[in-house]
């Protein structure tokens, strides 16, 4: 039977992904995708507690809700400074915006 | 449950390896299209917790908004055309290094804690309890989240106009 | 006048102040205001002389500050010791200051001269007016550094600037050893007063072995300020000075401070256990001797042959000094003092006539020089002790009072008398008999001619104090020098006629043996060289006393330099850098914070957090 530290395990390997693609992909999209995997790894932590531990209120799903919302927002924001920055410097690979590097 | 635990490793599965395409592959439109299918897996892994109208969002919003939104983005910028470029930064293995170890950490934690089981049930009509939750307790949020989103809306605008 | 004769070096070192600081502008360029300063310092000498043989004694002290309880007491001693030496010093220097402005005369340094001239006036003057250890020992070191910085004087030359290294490093060697006898005197006696420390000896408080040790670490000094076998080395090379310099400096005064030390200090010594003290101080004297005349044998240079000459000389005063010849070897300090500055000045006279120091480069002078010849012909019989003449009188003194203590002694010192009539008769034969071999006509400018009035009139004057000071010393006319200067319990012996006869056969040997090697060509020297090759070349080579030195002092010391060096490189710079490198490093390792590079940020962030959770799980 499927218990919470199924889901818990199978989230903490979906953000580990997450993580890995932030910190190793040149490509600024590439690492947007990434954070939107540990958003979701994250929701899946949300969702599960709220049905094996918390069952009596919605809480769990209501903060995933909201996480999902602002994801959202932050996923428009991110992709128009990127946007942005090809604008300005023709590249979106992160390696190559290094004007501030010492 | 046999079936409860044929889906749960069904949809795992799906993620994963969805997962693993999404932030391995060279090619970048091809990581974006992976993301769809990862995005699916969990959105069946909320109907399995019980979580429809969370479900129904997802794919909505994450599925369906935010993967558009990202192709997109790639198709505006470089990123279709560097197919023969290295995806990878210099930092590769300590990066994996550090995320194997945060994996690890979670995992620990997750398994050798003996979660307490709450008391009570969820509801069977999930929409409605949250519904009643944002304009009951929650509105503040609820409001909030909102007032969010106009911010989102208009500054997403001015950063992407272009300069002229 | 006896009060006030703490006035007399003041004079000189007046001259010195006024010379370092205006010496161009002054009359003479200074050198007028030098001979000034040391012309009333030693009129005033004498007056102090003739006021003291009159019975006047003064000592004249000052408390210059107050240790604790116990107050230092320094002062000027008037006594027939202080006065005689006082009136020697001021009429030497004199003659030479005034000789030195012919010989010095177009130098480019002219008037820095006659200031360092002045301050060793005044230095010497200081030294033996002192009735302290302390301003002994300051003058001491004051008249060593006046020393280097004469020898040194045309530093341009590499061999005078090392010559005077090696003077004052070697001398060095003998103040520290004083300086160790001096603290020893005072830890036992509690003052350095000579009044205080000789009751201390009287009251029997201070004696024995102790006093032995104490008396011959002072010895040092002498045997050091005056060149006495080992520390013998630095005289010869002194004379890369000017030839003023090795008169007044390395004939006359400074080298006879150590005799004078001796002579001031004698109840140190008289009252060893059995006069051990003195009996070292005799032999160390009488080797001197005898090892001096011998290296002066084989001599080319005519001022090294007049340096071997008076390191043998004053191992004849300490030889005096030590068998009791209190008044003997004082005696014969007075008489070197005069005749060796007349032959280093006259000596001086040649070499800026000829343009060289080579003897084997002179010859045929006599009639070019006429009264260079004759004073220095009268020098040379004083300094062989060839009667009427001063050196007589005082060396006869000497190996009588040696007779009567020990026969080795007086042997020594026979040998030695032979020795110098030889050797000084060698240099009378190479520098003014023959025909002149050409000296070096460029350093010359021209021919060889008499030098100017103001060289040649010091030269006339001490020749005549050579002739008639030694008659105050001669038991002929009732030997007033002995009842002058004499110490409490000793008295003078007469000499006998057997003794006196043997020193003058010595003499007179020793000049035949001249006589036969080089005029008459009875033995030829080259032969004498040939046959004794070892000898020859144990002497050319000074005993290899200075190969000897080189290599345990300065190479031994070359090494203890190099491991030191390597040590501050090595080590001490090693953990300088050392610690430079590591900020470096943590530098390098510190600097990934800020790369300005966002992958690196992203991962501190990541891996900072991680490291706060697993932290947090695991404490």
């Amino acid at each position: 039977m499927i218990t919470l530290t199924h889901y818990l395990v199978l989230s903490a390997l979906l953000f580990g992904l997450g993580l890995y693609a932030v910190l190793t992909r040149r490509n600024s999209v590439a690492m947007l995708m990434g954070i939107e995997l540990m958003l979701n790894a994250a929701n899946i932590n949300l969702v599960a507690f709220n049905k094996y531990a918390a069952p009596g209120a919605m809480q769990g799903q209501i903060f995933a809700l909201i996480v999902i919302t602002i994801a959202a927002c932050e996923a428009a924001v991110g992709l128009a400074l990127i946007l942005a920055a090809y604008r300005r410097f023709e590249t979106t690979y992160v390696d190559e915006l290094d004007t501030m590097k010492g | 449950m046999v079936g409860e635990a044929l889906a749960f490793y069904l949809l795992a599965a799906i993620t994963l390896a969805s997962g693993i395409v999404v932030v391995t592959s060279p090619n970048l439109v091809h990581s974006a299209v992976a993301l769809v299918p990862a995005l699916l897996g969990v959105t069946g892994l909320y109907i399995l917790l019980n979580a429809e109208f969370l479900a129904g969002v997802q794919v909505l919003i994450y599925a369906g908004g935010i993967t558009v939104l990202i192709l997109f983005v790639i198709m505006l910028t470089e990123g279709a055309t560097g197919l023969r470029v290295p995806q990878r930064n210099e930092q590769g293995p300590i990066g994996a290094a550090v995320a194997g170890a945060a994996a690890a950490v979670l995992i620990a934690v997750a398994t050798r804690t003996p979660w307490a089981h709450g008391a009570g049930v969820l509801p069977s009509y999930t929409p409605g309890a949250i519904g009643e939750s944002f304009l009951g307790p929650n509105l503040l949020l609820f409001e909030g989240t909102s007032v969010v989103l106009l911010v989102t809306l208009v500054g997403a605008i001015l950063i992407a106009r272009k300069e002229d | 006048m006896t009060s006030l004769v703490w006035v007399i070096p003041l004079l000189p070192l007046a001259a010195f102040v006024a010379v370092t600081f205006w010496g161009e502008r002054l009359p003479g360029r200074g050198a007028y205001v030098s001979i000034a300063g040391i012309v009333l310092a030693g009129a005033a000498g004498l007056v102090v002389l003739a006021d003291v043989i009159g019975g006047a004694r003064a000592d004249v002290t000052y408390t210059w500050l107050t240790l604790g309880t116990r107050p230092l007491v320094v002062g000027f001693v008037v006594d027939p010791l202080s006065a005689v030496m006082l009136a020697m010093v001021g009429v030497v220097a004199s003659l030479i200051t005034i000789y030195s402005v012919g010989y010095m005369a177009g130098d480019p340094r002219y008037p820095r001269f006659f200031a360092y001239l002045s301050l060793f006036q005044f230095s010497m003057l200081f030294l033996v007016l002192a009735d302290n250890l302390l301003f002994i020992y300051a003058g001491w070191e004051l008249v060593g550094l006046c020393s280097y910085l004469l020898i040194g004087f045309w530093f341009e030359r590499p061999a005078a600037s090392r010559a005077a290294l090696k003077a004052f490093v070697v001398t060095r060697v003998g103040d520290f050893s004083m300086m160790i006898g001096i603290l020893l005197l005072f830890l036992h006696t509690g003052s350095l007063r000579f009044d205080e420390i000789f009751r201390a000896l009287g009251a029997g408080t201070f004696g024995g072995p102790t006093l032995t040790l104490a008396a011959l670490l002072v010895f040092g000094g002498a045997v050091g300020k005056s060149a006495q076998v080992p520390l013998h080395v630095w005289l010869p090379d002194a004379m890369e000075g000017p030839t003023p310099v090795s008169a007044l400096i390395h004939a006359a005064t400074m080298v006879a401070a150590g005799v004078y030390l001796v002579a001031r200090a004698y109840p140190l010594f008289f009252l060893t256990p059995g006069h051990q003290a003195l009996t070292i101080v005799a032999y160390v004297g009488g080797i001197t001797a005898l090892a001096g005349a011998t290296m002066g044998l084989v001599e080319n240079d005519i001022k090294r042959v007049l340096a071997y000459s008076t390191m043998s000389q004053l191992g004849y005063m300490f030889l005096g000094l030590g068998t009791l010849g209190y008044t003997a070897g004082m005696f014969h300090l007075l008489t070197h003092a005069v005749f060796k500055a007349l032959l280093f000045l006259a000596a001086g006279s040649i070499i800026h006539a000829v343009g060289t120091n080579d003897m084997k480069r002179m010859g045929g002078l006599t009639r070019a020089l006429p009264v260079t010849f004759w004073t220095f012909l009268i020098g040379t019989l004083a300094l062989t002790a060839i009667p009427p003449f001063a050196g007589f009188f005082s060396k006869d003194a000497i190996l009588v009072a040696a007779y009567l203590h020990d026969k080795t002694l007086w042997g020594l010192g026979l040998a030695g008398a032979f020795l110098t009539s030889l050797y000084m008769g060698r240099l009378c034969w190479f520098t003014f008999a023959g025909t002149y071999r050409g000296g070096d006509p460029e350093a010359a400018h021209g021919a060889p001619h008499e030098s100017p009035r103001v060289m040649t009139v010091p030269l006339i004057i001490l020749a005549a104090l050579a002739v008639v000071l030694g008659w105050v010393g001669a038991d002929v006319f009732g030997n007033p020098f002995a009842r002058f200067i004499s110490f409490p319990e000793l008295t003078a012996a007469p000499g006998t006629l057997g003794l006196v006869g043997a020193s003058l056969a010595a003499a007179v040997l020793g000049w035949a043996a001249a006589g036969a090697l080089y005029p008459w060509r009875l033995v030829s020297p080259a032969a004498l060289r040939q046959g004794l090759p070892w000898l020859y070349t144990l002497l050319v080579r000074k005993y290899y006393v200075d190969v000897v030195y080189d290599w345990v002092f300065v190479r031994g010391g070359a090494v203890i330099v190099w491991i030191a060096d390597a040590f501050d490189r090595y080590a001490i710079d090693g953990l300088v850098n050392l610690l430079g490198w590591l900020a470096r490093q943590v530098g390098f390792g510190v600097r990934v914070l800020q790369t300005g590079r966002e992958e690196t940020y992203l991962l501190l962030a990541a891996l900072g957090a991680l490291v706060i959770v697993v932290v947090r799980l695991v404490w």
